[in-house]
């Protein structure tokens, strides 16, 4: 059977061997959290807590601020020193709690709400969504708005995401050599919802001791089933990942569900698990700290909240000073200008490299080789694309499917002559959604 | 230790590929034809070759001083001097050459923008330009090596020609066309390199070969059908000319149509024209077509029905 995988897509240097052998490693935050009340796609969470107040670790801090909200959980014990505006990753000023931290890690103590198998669907959907879960590979979208699609009933598969196709990244390949059992309870779990759907962990190929241990502990499950997928960037990427492991094809216009699926990432599916099954909310979450300016690539199992800076040192600082740190994988991830913010639900991985190749090399003019029209996942023009972008010829750029870009980065990783493909037509997608939401 | 990092969008990570490594395999690969040509024609094609890549290089320097950009690392003007003193007869006089060389970088790329920006081929247009200016000149391939009309000449005037030493390049014809081998082992570096691939020159070889077969007038017949392939510029025109990336469409099925389009176009001009060649003006006439060859095969984004409507719509 020929590999499952999609149309286009590159093969970066994956960089997984600094810290893809090295376990997960649990490690004690610094003095200050921070907890952003904007970690997710949607309304803000709103503070329950006011400055003064003590709290414990597992303690609501923040509910949701509307049906596409989640609420925020305190990861540690301690008191609030502050509600204020505190620097994100992205550079962003968003209100946060600030928590000083006791360091006694005193919990409120976990209890599930009832044993599975006596939970309802509406049930089940409830803890989701009260454990503040959101899509935890990057977008940050709620879980339990993702898990609640119109007619549930119309969904034949449920794909955990475990392709981590982001080169660096070993958070979820960690996760599901130690702790595969809860990525397939969290996955049952999830099936729950859907009673009509089959299971399906994508896994990609470079990951063989994962594939052979997932089909090991999934033989025995009718409704599960182990795909191998070609190892190559952005497999993981939701469109591609669907259309990989189910021939399906959706467009910007269209959610997963259209097409009868759901995509969830390991560490969501892992976080699900643990708020059904053990009562917990989200907390904490596996950061890989890695890069060739890193001391000592590791992963972690960080609170959420702790400082990049903290997560760092944990990891033996820098070996030598970086000329680029990113929050996230080298494709996607977000660069950062300072190490004093906090991480969040989302936050895959810390990356420092010594040296940037973005601007080692100086852009020169497009010599229209089409190395972008052949790895885009969304099979566009990026080259003319980011040039109608570069005009603002808005007409032409939304003729030509610009609004279909996923941001995956190809078009640049590939370009000969390094032009900022990714950032223009980017740019000009923020624009126009700005636009439409008027 | 803040505000020493590097900020810049996504992603962080650059493939190796440069505009001036592709340049410099496009050289390379260029080499076995340029070598057989001065082993086949003797020196005074290395004076030729030389000269018309140093007239296309000061002529992008002197262009780069005027406008204050400096463009000539990129490799490409050499890359344009070289296919053109490929496409010259060793018995042009230097000062035509020369001239040439200017023609292509100046007036074909440059006044057009520069690198990437040009309609056509610089080499081609310039030789074209060259065929019409100065014809005696253009088609005089007699010389020391070889007298007489070149082998697709005598084939269109109902001579015999001698296959194999077409292939092997034993034969008169412009510098770097006569070797269907040393253009081969180039080829073939470029496509392992990932430079370029079979799309253009294998729809414009096959369209060619499927056009001689029908209105040839030969039929099937493999010795014509070999003769037709190995003679003029054919394949030095389809493995390195109509890969040109900026004057073939970037679709990939535009690749394709354009292929064909030259396939065509050069059967028509070497069984119908006047003259027995017909690789030039073909593919610069394709480089013509280009834009509207991209325009009615604009790609259909992933997830979407062809020709459906879409958020642009």
């Amino acid at each position: 059977m020929a590999k499952l995988t999609f149309v286009g897509g590159i093969h970066p240097y994956d960089g997984k061997e600094l810290s893809k052998d090295k376990p997960i490693q649990d490690i004690r935050p610094g003095n200050e959290l921070v907890y952003p009340l904007s970690q997710h796609i949607g309304a803000p969470a709103k503070a329950i807590v006011a400055k003064g107040d003590r709290v414990l670790a597992g303690q609501k801090i923040a509910e949701s601020g509307g049906f596409v909200s989640a609420p925020v959980y305190a990861s540690v014990s301690g008191t609030v020193k502050a509600i204020e505006p505190r620097r994100v990753v992205t550079g962003d000023m968003v209100m946060s709690i600030v928590l000083e931290n006791d360091g006694l890690y005193e919990e409120t103590g976990f209890y599930p709400v009832a044993p599975l198998e006596k939970l309802s669907r509406e049930e089940i959907l409830d803890i989701i969504r009260e454990a503040g879960i959101v899509g935890m590979g990057g977008a940050g979208f709620p879980t339990h708005v993702k898990l609640a699609p119109k007619e549930p009933e119309k969904i034949d598969y449920v794909i955990a995401n475990c392709a981590e196709c982001e080169p660096y990244l070993t958070s979820d390949y960690r996760r599901m050599l130690e702790e595969p059992e809860k990525l397939i309870g969290g996955l049952k779990i999830i099936l729950r919802l859907f009673e009509n759907a089959h299971g399906i962990l994508g896994v990609e190929d470079n990951k063989p001791d994962c594939i052979a241990l997932l089909r090991q502990l999934t033989k025995e499950e009718p409704r599960l089933s182990v795909k191998a997928l070609k190892t190559k960037y952005p497999q993981g990427g939701e469109r591609t990942l669907i259309y990989a492991v189910t021939g399906r094809k959706i467009n910007s216009t269209m959610l997963p569900a259209d097409v009868g699926c759901v995509v969830n990432n390991v560490d969501t599916i892992v976080a699900v698990y643990r708020a059904v099954v053990e009562g917990r909310p989200l907390m904490e979450r596996i950061v890989t700290v890695t890069g060739d300016a890193v001391a000592e690539p590791r992963n972690f199992r960080v609170k959420i909240g702790t400082s990049y800076q903290d997560v760092l040192e944990a990891a033996g600082g820098f070996r030598t000073e970086p000329e680029k740190i990113i929050c996230g994988g080298p494709m996607m991830g977000f660069s950062m200008f300072d190490l004093n913010v906090p991480t969040t639900k989302t936050s895959t991985a810390l990356l420092a490299l010594t040296k940037d190749e973005v601007s080692a090399m100086e852009p020169g003019p497009c010599i229209n080789c089409g190395r972008c029209v052949e790895v885009c996942p969304g099979r566009v023009i990026p080259s003319r694309l980011a040039d109608y972008a570069e005009r603002f010829d808005e007409q032409a750029f939304l003729d030509n499917y610009g609004m279909e870009c996923c941001e995956c980065g190809c078009c640049s990783f590939i370009c000969p002559a390094k032009r900022p493909l990714t950032q223009e037509i980017k740019s000009m997608r923020k624009i126009q959604l700005a636009k439409r939401k008027k | 230790m803040s505000g020493s990092y590097q900020v810049s969008s996504n992603p962080h990570i650059r493939s190796k590929a440069t505009t001036s490594g592709i340049m410099l395999s496009v050289i390379v690969a260029l080499m076995p034809a340029t070598g057989f040509g001065i082993y086949n024609f003797g020196p005074r094609a290395l004076a030729v070759i030389l000269v018309t890549i140093a007239s296309t290089v000061l002529t992008e320097y002197l262009f780069g001083l005027y406008r204050k950009k400096m463009t000539i690392t990129d490799l490409s003007a050499v890359v344009t001097g070289l296919l053109l003193a490929l496409n010259l007869p060793v018995t042009i006089p230097l000062w035509i050459a020369a001239l040439g060389g200017v023609f292509a970088i100046l007036v074909v790329k440059l006044l057009f923008g520069g690198l990437g920006q040009n309609f056509m081929n610089p080499a081609l247009a310039a030789r074209c330009f060259l065929l019409i200016s100065f014809p005696t000149q253009m088609t005089a391939f007699d010389c020391d090596a070889y007298t007489g009309a070149t082998p697709l000449a005598a084939l269109k005037a109902g001579e015999q020609v001698n296959v194999l030493d077409m292939v092997i390049g034993h034969t008169g014809g412009t510098i770097g066309e006569t070797s269907v081998i040393a253009i081969a082992v180039g080829a073939c570096i470029l496509i392992l390199l990932g430079v370029i691939d079979l799309r253009v020159p294998g729809s414009y070889i096959v369209t060619f070969v499927v056009f001689i077969c029908i209105f040839g007038g030969r039929g099937f017949d493999p010795y014509y059908i070999s003769a037709q392939l190995a003679g003029g510029g054919l394949m030095l025109g389809a493995f390195f000319m109509a890969t040109d990336y900026v004057t073939r469409p970037v679709t990939i099925k535009g690749q394709y149509l354009f292929g064909i389009f030259l396939g065509l176009m050069t059967g028509i001009f070497r069984i119908f024209g006047p003259g027995a060649e017909g690789v030039s003006y073909a593919i610069i006439l394709g480089n013509l077509l280009v834009p509207l060859i991209e325009k009615a095969t604009r790609p259909t984004a992933f997830g979407y029905k062809r020709g459906g409507a879409h958020r642009g719509k």
